[in-house]
């Protein structure tokens, strides 16, 4: 936020949690409050993807709306008066997660989630335990699918769609509680469009796609990020120049992901990027 | 002969790989061919196969996943092989409230059970189909013939059809009209139209009560060369047929109406998203919409559902035409700044849209004399259930659900329950059966007008398998984009379940209201805002779960 003054066309001035503040004309009431360090959960939200509005975790009371407003995708008005903290919104929000958890194996998801659950006291079995039901989809070396673990946030449609890959290998199918990621006819993805950039990894909140090589660590119980390290580095495949970090653990890249404030990538990678370094340690391996 | 399957070629040729008249954007505005597409495909084969949807997808163009998510959206679009003939038969609330289980029983005993081929037929249970007062009825799929819906409709019937006996709808011929609404319309100009719509102060017939001339006037001042009108005639809330009968009435008043708005916004295209499975007012439309030709000044396009509730939600609804999956959009921006293909678009409902030339004729003043003061106008409403003459009713704004009963020649044996606006709306106590129905009284005495639905249920209903069968019905048509009501209905679905079985806990039903407010409060349509509704309503009045 710039504090600056109202003479400023492209500010307004609006109530937060009983405060006066001043927002950019476009900004959404999220930018606002993360501008402002006022936090609020978010599970479909990333900053690099336009607004899906499926998890609703966002929603704030505005004056005079019947309803609870997403934050993610509203943007701020004249005045608007804009309460993100009260019964009726931590209240909302308990549910959802125990919506969530209801439906959904959450045992991977993000540490924000983790936080958040424990700060609304989430009651995880309330609406009954989770129980598995489909099968995880293995079907090539570079990334699994386990649609247990999805929470239909829309991030990976939108990836590999419009916003990042302009692929199309998977949608939404079916409607309701049914619907699910998939390709075509549930077509195994190398016979889908799929071009292996894996920006759908990338932008996964749940675990729900993943690095083969972590699955197969977290099987083998030998994953453990407490050992990783992280290493920065630039692509060397071509020339584009994208941000790649390095996720290793015991000497060997279990992870490849991108950084999503850097300006040439936006989070988002190629397959010789993300999937190039099985070739480097290949290659590695055969030198020694 | 054709160059490439772009212009016709029944075979790829080398110009297919190489030559992209139009570019890349002319590819992309195809896509809202998708849906007549794939309409096509299950027209003539019974079925989407996956080479089809591949032919699709590389024709319109649209990745095949993408195709795939739109084909798996809606009910009527199959993408698993079907018999060749799928007979749709209805058995919600308004049937069952009129005592017509007869045919569902006599199906299963003429037939065989649901869902199981038996020859090259099948059928299967649907919801409201929307002919409620006419009686039992089907719609029935057929490959390679045109789709029909009958009612009333015998298991004899749907048995003869599905063993392939011929059948056509019988339609009446259409009779042209003067069209002289319109012809005063633009003898009176664009904005004096509008000004008798904002005199009138009609509110919109399609659940919503939003105030008409706004939106109009919304439309008219957006800026933009391309302006849409499209009439909502999606028509699929349980208990309500009023949209149907209009058509059925007078394609062309609805084209007049139409006609008329396109004037009066200034839109350059009109749409009309009608009900899949309304076949006969689609063949009325189309029938008119011929004889008619130039008058109306404007092209109008008739677009079909394919069995999905939630195309009734306005965004929902354009994004159906674009051939995209159908699920609303977060509002703001609302439709009168970007709607259908992100232009300005007015959306009105049918009912709506067929009190304009009226409107225009006699003045907006004289449309506002009738009624109440925010309820303008006369109505329709439909009474069905446990009535002796079921149908649509017409009436000033004012009238009250008893005396709306009484038109329809009063209940049949004891009444039990009412339910005003569908399933989308709630049970009455005794107290609201006698409040006037105008949108101020309603929202008093917290009742939904809605659609204008009245289901009358006397005392041989099984309450308890109705009020399961209006949950069952939102856990089927949540388009599953927001978490409160994909997950919300569902559990909403369980819980009722238990207490229908006597079952539940206390726990159930503290969970029960939260659930409901969460999905009313949160959910991003609608649909998520109305769902737990009549369930509330329903145990509120001790219709089901005696133990409280
Ligand atoms: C789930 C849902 C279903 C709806 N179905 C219909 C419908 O079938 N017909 C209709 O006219 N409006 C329907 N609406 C209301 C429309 O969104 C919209 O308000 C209406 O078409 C506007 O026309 P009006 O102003 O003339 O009423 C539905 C709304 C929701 C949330
Ligand atoms: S890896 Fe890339 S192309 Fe494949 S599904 Fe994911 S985002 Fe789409
Ligand atoms: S697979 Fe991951 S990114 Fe895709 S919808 Fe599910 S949770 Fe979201
Ligand atoms: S409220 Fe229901 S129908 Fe509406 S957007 Fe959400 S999931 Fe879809
Ligand atoms: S973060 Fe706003 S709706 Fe999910």
């Amino acid at each position: 936020m710039i504090e600056t003054t109202l003479a400023d066309p492209r500010l307004v001035e609006i109530t937060l949690n009983g405060e006066t503040a001043l927002a950019h004309a476009d900004a959404t009431i999220l930018d606002v409050c993360r501008a402002q360090d006022v936090d609020i959960p978010t599970m479909c939200f990333l900053e690099t993807l336009t607004p899906f509005n499926s998890c609703r975790l966002c929603v704030v009371e505005v004056a005079g709306s019947r309803t609870l407003i997403p934050s993610c995708s509203r943007t701020v008005e004249v005045g608007m008066e804009i309460t993100t903290e009260s019964e009726r919104v931590a209240n909302t929000r308990r549910i959802l997660y125990e919506m969530y958890a209801s439906t959904v194996d959450l045992s991977l998801s993000d540490d924000d989630t983790r936080r958040w659950m424990a700060k609304y006291e989430v009651k995880p079995g309330r609406f009954g335990e989770y129980e598995s039901h489909r099968k995880v989809k293995i079907q090539d070396d570079l990334y699994i699918r386990d649609y247990d673990k999805c929470v239909m946030c829309y991030r990976c449609v939108a990836a590999c769609g419009t916003e990042a890959q302009n692929t199309f290998a998977i949608d939404v199918a079916g409607r309701g509680l049914s619907s699910t990621i998939s390709t075509e006819f549930d077509v195994v993805l190398p016979d889908s469009a799929c071009v292996y950039c894996g920006n759908c990894i990338g932008v996964c909140p749940t675990g729900a796609l993943m690095f083969k090589s972590e699955y197969d660590m977290r099987e083998a119980g030998s994953w453990d990020e407490s050992r990783q390290t992280v290493t920065t580095t630039i692509c060397s495949f071509c020339g584009v120049g994208c941000s790649l970090d390095l996720h290793v653990q015991d000497n060997r890249i279990v992870k490849v992901s991108s950084p999503l404030d850097h300006d040439v990538t936006d989070g988002h990678l190629c397959i010789k990027g993300r999937f190039g370094y099985a070739h480097i340690q290949e290659e590695a391996g055969r030198s020694t | 002969m054709p160059e490439s399957t772009w212009s016709g070629a029944t075979a790829r040729t080398s110009a297919d790989d190489h030559v992209a008249y139009g570019g890349f954007h002319a590819a992309i505005a195809q896509r809202r061919l998708l849906l007549p597409a794939l309409h096509a495909v299950q027209d003539s084969v019974g079925w989407v196969s996956h080479g089809a949807l591949n032919y699709i997808s590389e024709r319109i163009p649209v990745a095949p996943a993408e195709a795939y998510g739109v084909a798996t959206f809606y009910d009527l679009i199959a993408t698993e092989p079907l018999p060749r003939r799928v007979a749709r038969v209805c058995d919600d609330i308004a049937c069952v409230a009129a005592g017509r289980t007869k045919l569902i029983t006599d199906l299963e005993a003429e037939i065989g059970p649901e869902n199981t081929p038996n020859g090259e037929g099948m059928w299967v249970r649907s919801p409201c189909l929307g002919h409620c007062e006419k009686g039992s009825a089907a719609f029935i799929q057929r490959a390679g013939e045109q789709a029909i819906t009958i009612a009333p409709v015998t298991a004899n019937q749907i048995a003869a059809i599905l063993d392939g006996e011929p059948t056509t709808m019988a339609t009446p011929p259409v009779v042209a009209s003067s069209f002289a609404g319109l012809a005063r319309a633009r003898a009176m100009g664009a904005e004096a139209v509008r000004e008798e719509v904002v005199k009138s102060r009609i509110r919109g017939r399609g659940g919503a009560a939003f105030p008409a001339g706004i939106k109009w006037n919304g439309v008219a001042d957006a800026s933009g060369d391309t302006k849409y009108v499209v009439c909502n005639a999606d028509e699929s809330e349980p208990g309500t047929f009023k949209d149907r009968w209009l058509i059925e009435q007078d394609p062309f008043a609805l084209i007049e109406g139409i006609a008329i708005a396109a004037y009066a916004v200034g839109a350059t295209k009109a749409y009309i998203y009608i009900r899949g499975e309304y076949r006969e007012a689609e063949i009325l439309l189309t029938s008119a919409l011929e004889v008619a030709g130039d008058a109306p000044g404007i092209e109008i396009e008739i677009r079909r559902g394919a069995g999905a509730y939630i195309c009734g939600e306005e965004t929902a609804l354009f994004n159906s035409i674009e051939g995209f999956r159908g699920q609303p959009r977060q509002k703001p921006p609302f439709p009168t700044t970007s709607g259908l293909f992100g232009a300005p678009t007015l959306i009105n409902n049918v009912e709506t849209l067929v009190a304009i030339p009226g409107i225009v004729s006699d003045g907006g003043d004289a449309f506002a004399r009738l009624g109440t003061e925010e309820s303008t106008g006369l109505k329709l409403f439909c009474v069905s259930g446990a009535v002796t003459d079921p149908g649509v009713y017409q009436v000033e704004f004012g009238a009250t659900t008893r005396e709306l009963i009484d038109l329809a020649g009063g209940a049949q044996g004891e009444v039990r329950a009412v339910l005003s606006g569908g399933a989308a709306g709630s049970f009455l106590t005794e107290d609201q059966i006698d409040v006037p129905l105008t949108f101020e009284d309603g929202r008093d005495a917290d009742i939904s007008l809605g659609s204008g639905a009245i289901i009358v249920f006397n005392t041989e209903a099984d309450m308890t398998a109705i009020t399961y069968r209006i949950a069952e019905f939102f856990a089927h048509e949540s388009c599953g984009l927001c978490v409160p009501c994909r997950v919300g209905t569902s559990l909403q679905l369980d819980i009722v379940g238990r207490i229908c079985e006597g079952a539940d806990t206390d726990a159930d039903l503290y969970d029960l209201d939260n659930i409901g407010w969460v999905m009313r409060d949160a959910s991003i349509c609608g649909l998520g805002h109305t769902a737990a509704n009549a369930v509330e309503s329903a145990l509120r009045i001790g219709l089901i779960g005696g133990k409280t």
